[in-house]
């Protein structure tokens, strides 16, 4: 395999220029190892090089953000790596920030992979932890042999467009995507064990920190029921007999849409549920139970409500992913609102 | 309550003359098999084959995995309620057959059966693998409704595996392994200083098709109650659903139920191990908002200093999980959960229907929506053509080279909630 060719950033601190008085200084490119780029290369052996250092002060990177970026991506640009390596940061803000920022300008513009290593408080950490690999080192500069250790393996993996493994494995920060991996202990090892650490007071890590959840407010009730048109909309999995679509039974790819003008009941013979998470027998045998297509067509007729719209729209709740759903409602919503509809009734299961 | 738990190691399956146990390999009479199968009503034909470990063999759709136990000592028998007569079991001796499994199969029932792969990737994923499996293929009656074919497909394997059970009564076991727990003031005096401890084992029962069956009483229709640890060992709790394959808590799992084991191995050392409180998933708020109030009153009545909460199923149990966790938090009592995720097929979406920031401890099975390819492999048992409609399939997921790509959620025990496997995910 050919030697991956890498180009590092560093600040002007280690660049061993000098310390914040010299922080001011413009973008350099020099060519071989300057700094920690050698306790890297050594980690590297044959297997990659580190062909280039840029050195920039903290100072003019952050005040000069757009012209700093650009004149550093041309730089790399001119070296043709295979990786971008900056940093680490450490616990230092400003350089934290700098780090991230390049690392996500190279990987964008130039589609090189980016690797940068900082301290998990840096606040360049929840800046570009989604956008960038951000592997946690300690929070000084003493910490330099440990990052080293961790960013390497994985900087080689990147470099060599190899899958990258879950974030406890590869040693970078959680960046809101879920990896699967095997554990060293069972789950039911490793909950023993964590219990026992939280009933004694001690630190322990869990494995899925809960997300900010979304509350949806309920909007005001509807003021005259008996002029709105109404439609249906469900996760229910009601679909005309045969699922022409195939929307799947669990983890839906898609939702259907289906026009419904003169259908007064969902029979057994027309209708069926595709859903895999609810018993579907008395869905199948009568779908107007998920969707209540009949009774909304009494309503229609006796004047309690002004019309059901001729479209209703489906989809599987079950097993989909939560960021699929909120697609789907975005785009089925911008339909109902184009054609005027005044209210919902969204059934689940 | 005491039980010895007596392991007979099964080291491969073969059709026999004579049903027999001898030097580890279990000898099968299929005629015999054959006869209790049919003998159920509203099954029409089965086809009995084997599947060992490393064999290249793919069964689907799976419905239940099952042990065969036997009760050699003391009150009840097993599988109580449903084939033994109800009485108390989970103190004297029980027989296990060892790295043996009965595997049901056959015509789909409704969406949510799986995949067993006994070699290639796919193996890795689901314990069955590991297991010298004597699989059922039945097929029911024609025209049979759903419930009855569920239902008629869960006593078949029960009773084979009863009687494969019941000819490890006379063998001597391998190994031998001792589970005690003490009534509340026992325990109080001779564990003194160790925390109490307690798991919330949570039983699937959004309805019919999705069920649980604690000696024979549907766990829907009950209140959360405190079962002793070895009461499951003898196969007091049963899998009567049709869950997500990843997340189906087996009846294979209960008889293994991990948290169980892993709780005895710190008790009387680390812990007192008090007991299990089971609890149900029921699909209306009112009984979710019920059944979670009792957890929460049987910990804090209990006087525990922690509890272990596992799930069965995801989405809608997901609600039940978190009033769980977060009610006896509220009591002051530790709690760790254990779940898996839906996450997404790349891995960005929210993993869980409904979270709290009391839940500080979680242990995750993985990402049931990672997909995976799994090769084409020599033989099928079952029916491959259903791997499509199954929760985890898609359309088109069939290849004409034989491969199949799923999501991990189509593999029997792939992301399981008990946390029996090393699975995870960050």
């Amino acid at each position: 395999m050919a030697q991956l060719r890498i180009v590092q950033y560093i600040n002007q601190f280690f660049a061993q220029i000098g310390g914040e008085e010299m922080a001011h200084i413009k973008p350099e490119l020099r060519e071989g190892i300057v700094g920690p780029g050698l306790a890297f290369n050594q980690a590297f052996g044959d297997e990659a090089e580190i062909v280039a250092a840029v050195i920039c002060g903290d100072s003019y990177f952050n005040e000069n953000l757009e012209t700093a970026k650009k004149e550093i991506v041309e730089m790399v640009k001119s070296q043709s790596p295979d990786l971008f390596i900056a940093g680490p940061a450490f616990n230092a803000g400003r350089y934290g920030v700098a780090c991230g920022s390049i690392c996500d300008a190279v990987k964008k513009e130039l589609g090189i992979p980016a690797l940068t290593g900082m301290y998990v408080e840096n606040p360049g950490v929840d800046m570009f932890k989604e956008s960038v690999y951000i592997v946690s080192t300690k929070n000084s500069a003493a910490g330099m042999r440990d990052a080293v250790k961790k960013m390497a393996p994985l900087a080689l993996k990147l470099g060599r467009n190899e899958k990258i493994g879950a974030s406890a494995q590869e040693g970078y920060i959680p960046n809101g995507i879920r990896v699967n991996f095997f554990e060293k202990e069972r789950g039911s090892k490793r909950a023993v064990d964590m219990l026992l650490k939280k009933m004694a007071g001690k630190d322990f890590v869990t494995e899925f920190p809960m997300p900010d959840f979304d509350r949806v407010k309920p909007n005001p009730a509807v003021k005259n029921i008996s002029k709105a048109k109404i439609a249906l909309v469900t996760s229910g999995g009601i679909v005309p007999k045969g699922n022409p679509d195939h929307i799947e039974s669990s983890s839906a790819s898609k939702y259907g849409r289906y026009d419904i003008e003169g259908v007064m009941d969902l029979t057994a013979d027309t209708y069926e549920t595709a859903h895999g998470g609810y018993d579907p027998v008395y869905a199948n045998e009568d779908a107007d139970r998920v969707l209540p297509v009949d009774v909304m067509r009494e309503f229609e007729k006796e004047g309690k409500i002004g019309s059901l719209f001729h479209y209703f729209y489906t989809t599987v709740g079950n097993g989909t992913a939560v960021k699929s759903a909120k697609k789907y409602a975005e785009e089925i919503a911008a339909e109902l609102k184009k054609a005027n509809i005044d209210a919902v009734i969204l059934t689940s299961t | 309550m005491k039980l010895e738990l007596g392991y007979i190691d099964i080291q491969d399956i073969q059709f026999s003359e004579e049903s027999k146990i001898a030097n580890g390999v279990l000898y099968v009479n299929k005629d015999e098999i054959q006869k209790i199968v049919l003998g159920q009503e509203h099954i029409r034909s089965v086809e009995i084959d084997i599947a060992r470990p490393g064999e290249s063999v793919r069964i689907t759709p799976v419905k239940d995995v099952i042990e065969p136990r036997v009760k050699v000592e003391g009150p009840g028998g097993i599988f109580p309620g449903v084939i033994s007569k109800v009485g108390t079991v989970g103190s004297g001796k029980t027989h296990v057959l060892r790295g043996s499994a009965v595997v049901t199969t056959g015509q789909i029932v409704g969406f949510q059966e799986g995949i067993i792969d006994m070699a290639g990737p796919g193996a890795d994923y689901t314990p069955f693998s590991k297991l010298n499996n004597l699989v059922l293929k039945m097929e029911p009656e024609e025209g049979l409704a759903q419930h009855e074919h569920e239902h008629a497909l869960r006593m078949a394997g029960l009773k084979v595996a009863t009687y494969l059970g019941e000819l490890a009564r006379n063998v001597q076991p391998d190994e031998t392994q001792e589970f005690e727990t003490y009534s509340i003031p026992e325990g109080m005096e001779k564990l003194k200083g160790l925390p109490r401890v307690a798991y919330v084992l949570m039983l699937q029962s959004q309805g019919l098709m999705h069920d649980t069956y604690v000696y024979g009483v549907d766990a829907k229709r009950s209140l959360p109650t405190i079962i002793n640890p070895t009461e499951i060992m003898d196969g007091a709790i049963l899998s009567g659903n049709c869950v997500s394959a990843c997340d189906k808590n087996t009846t294979y799992h209960h008889l293994n139920n991990p948290v169980v084991m892993d709780l005895f191995d710190k008790h009387g050392k680390e812990i007192n191990f008090v007991g299990v409180i089971i609890t149900n998933e029921n699909v209306y708020l009112a009984d979710k908002e019920r059944s979670s109030d009792w957890t929460a009153k049987l910990a804090e009545w209990l006087g525990l200093d922690g509890v272990i909460i596992s799930q069965e199923g995801f989405g809608n149990p997901d609600t039940d999980l978190i009033m769980n966790c977060k009610k006896i938090e509220s009591k002051n009592i530790p709690t760790v959960i254990i779940t898996d995720e839906y996450a997404g097929r790349d891995g960005s979406s929210q993993s869980l229907a409904d979270a709290d920031a009391l839940a500080t401890a979680v242990v995750t099975g993985g990402n049931a929506n990672e997909l995976i390819t799994l090769p084409k492999l020599d033989k099928v048992i079952g029916d491959v053509s259903y791997v499509e409609r199954i929760a985890g399939g898609f359309n088109g997921n069939l290849k004409e080279d034989g491969s199949i790509v799923v999501e991990l959620q189509a593999i029997t025990g792939a992301t399981n909630e008990m946390g029996f496997n090393r699975l995870s995910a960050r």
